[in-house]
């Protein structure tokens, strides 16, 4: 059985964690005591969990939007010009995906910095009112979720444009030849190609952004007044830091029904494409 | 206008749609490099900050010039980091669990990958779906079970896990071994059958087969998978993180972050030149091998 290993290092790790989490979950702080679903009430009496759920959400769902959104284009724009150049723009625009996001969020951090903010000093030049980028909660919102965006756009770069490489010239020429304008090429020949490659590539990412941790923690590490947490980072700074490992295990657990309904779809398309095959 | 009239009445307008196809072409392009250069600003600026920083003083930083030119260039940041010994151990660190990681992980999934994709065993569909679906369980949702796991271990068996970097090499293999059997199997899945077939007539046993067979054509993919792997141990924040505390345990990006930022004194210049010197193994890495990576991407879809 040569795919023993593989099977203990999933069981052992992913597949226990995951249910023990739902144990822990149970259990009260200092975990002698079953509480049953205590710890889910205390929590939903809780301003701060409410407030975490909708950041999550709006994160989240912003975040995948604009990905997709910049990715598609810039995919269109790369798929556009020669064959020679691609190359080149792909490698450059492919850097934010490549550098660890521990340490490009710290670049950010810097570029935010509220005192020396290389941003507000070229808004200075412009004349434009300094923006506190992370001090207001509103500002912490729009930076983190444009953070991500700047990490993760190139992904749905690269996977549109294997996906744009793909869909067979012929069509467009056929579609030229009765007439179809811009616009109705990118509607009915190219949207339908990319059909597939779109719903998993923004399954997949709604599903990593809605688990963010690295850039949420290093740029705002929640703040200002908890307004920026997502599940991941409120569960760490409640389980880890706070010591309380049962109420952070509940928090996180929060992320499976998302997980699960993006799992039924992905697991859908994945049957459909080895029936297809 | 009239002109365009005059040329439609006076003949076939073959040639003026010829015409315009050619220049909106050519405007189409246009735009396309201006848009690209936009978004190239946009993804560059801050690899090209980091940059910019790290080759200032503190007093230029602190200084209220612009922040975008470096006034006097200098390389203190850089000789000072690299021959700091705390620096050192983060990258030694990381780089020691990177490599044992990419390790572990291709002789876990190479074999798995071979099984699943060519013996018909009972559940082996069901069982390759299932190692997908364990790549979608985030790591955060397993910190906090498995930190209370290591506790526990530390009760009964006296081994302590929390606060070594070694037990990243134990948690790590999680994040990449699915994906990476994943996109094998895809591999392995296109090798044609007659070829280890053949090999089997001749009297291979299996391990030959997947030594000899397998491995050579599949050589892209597998190189995928490791660069993968490599990229991935290399960026993970949340477990080194949650589990090492000590200084000479901490891999980089967690290094970083709690030592260079002393109290509320943030000492940039270091911290970029930190941060960048930690980026540049996978942008070296993806700067030769862009094509395999971006196979990989591709082959099976990615985080994102």
């Amino acid at each position: 059985m040569m795919a023993l290993p593989l099977i203990i290092i999933i069981a052992a790790l992913v597949v226990y964690p995951a249910i023990y989490s739902l144990h822990l979950a149970t259990l009260n702080k200092s975990m002698e005591r079953f509480v049953g679903f205590g710890n889910f009430e205390f929590l939903f009496k809780r301003e701060t969990f409410w407030m975490v759920v909708k950041q999550s959400c709006i994160f989240a769902v912003t975040a995948v939007v604009f990905k997709a959104l910049i990715g598609f284009f810039v995919a269109h724009f790369v798929h556009a010009i020669p064959d020679k150049g691609q190359r080149k723009w792909r490698g450059m625009l492919l850097v934010p995906w490549v550098i660890p996001p521990a340490m490009s969020t710290l670049a950010w951090f810097w570029l935010f910095d509220p005192s020396y903010s290389a941003f507000n000093w070229l808004f200075a030049l412009l004349g434009i009112p300094s923006v506190p980028w992370l001090g207001d909660p509103y500002w912490a919102r729009f930076s983190v979720i444009l953070v991500n965006v700047w990490y993760g756009a190139p992904f749905f770069m690269i996977m549109y444009l294997a996906a744009l490489k793909s869909v067979p010239e012929q069509l467009y020429e056929a579609a030229s030849i009765d007439g179809a304008n811009w616009w109705q090429r990118l509607w009915y020949v190219t949207l339908p190609m990319m059909r597939n490659i779109i719903s998993i590539t923004v399954l997949f990412s709604l599903i990593v952004t809605f688990a963010n941790f690295d850039i949420v923690r290093v740029l705002t590490a929640g703040g200002p007044i908890d307004q920026t947490h997502v599940f991941a980072t409120w569960a760490f700074k409640l389980g880890i830091e706070g010591g309380d490992i049962p109420l952070g295990a509940t928090v996180s657990l929060f992320m499976v029904p998302l997980l699960g309904v993006a799992a039924i779809f992905i697991l859908r398309d994945i049957t459909k494409r080895g029936n297809e095959a | 206008m009239a002109a365009a009239i005059a040329e439609t009445r006076g003949g076939p307008s073959r040639p003026v749609s010829y015409g315009s196809i050619s220049r909106s072409r050519k405007r189409a392009l246009v735009w396309s490099y201006v848009f690209l250069v936009l978004f190239a600003i946009f993804f560059l600026t801050p690899p090209i900050y980091m940059f910019i920083t790290s080759l200032k003083t503190s007093q230029e930083i602190s200084a209220a010039t612009n922040p975008w030119w470096v006034f006097n260039p200098t390389l203190a940041n850089y000789t000072e980091l690299l021959t700091s010994n705390q620096y050192l151990t983060f990258f030694k660190n990381s780089a020691i669990i990177s490599i044992v990681v990419v390790t572990i992980t291709m002789l876990v999934s190479i074999p798995a990958a071979f099984a699943l994709a060519r013996m018909k065993f009972w559940g082996s569909t069901t069982l390759a779906t299932g190692v997908f679906l364990t790549y979608l369980i985030p790591e955060t949702l397993l910190f906090i079970p498995l930190f209370k796991i290591f506790a526990f271990v530390y009760e009964y068996t006296g081994i302590q896990l929390i606060n070594n970097w070694w037990v990243l090499l134990v948690i790590y293999p999680t994040l990449t071994v699915p994906f990476c059997t994943w996109i094998m199997i895809g591999y392995f899945a296109s090798i044609p059958k007659e070829l280890d077939e053949a090999a089997v007539i001749d009297g291979a046993t299996y391990f030959q087969t997947l030594t000899k067979i397998f491995i050579p054509v599949a050589l892209p993919g597998i190189i995928a998978a490791m660069i993968f792997a490599f990229t991935v141990s290399w960026a993970q924040f949340l477990y080194p993180l949650a589990f090492t505390t000590s200084t000479d345990q901490l891999v980089l990006p967690v290094g970083i972050i709690t030592t260079l930022i002393k109290g509320d004194v943030f000492n940039w210049g270091q911290i970029m030149t930190g941060a960048l010197l930690g980026a540049a193994p996978p942008l070296i890495i993806y700067a030769f091998l862009m094509d395999y990576y971006i196979a990989g991407l591709t082959a099976g879809a990615t985080k994102g």
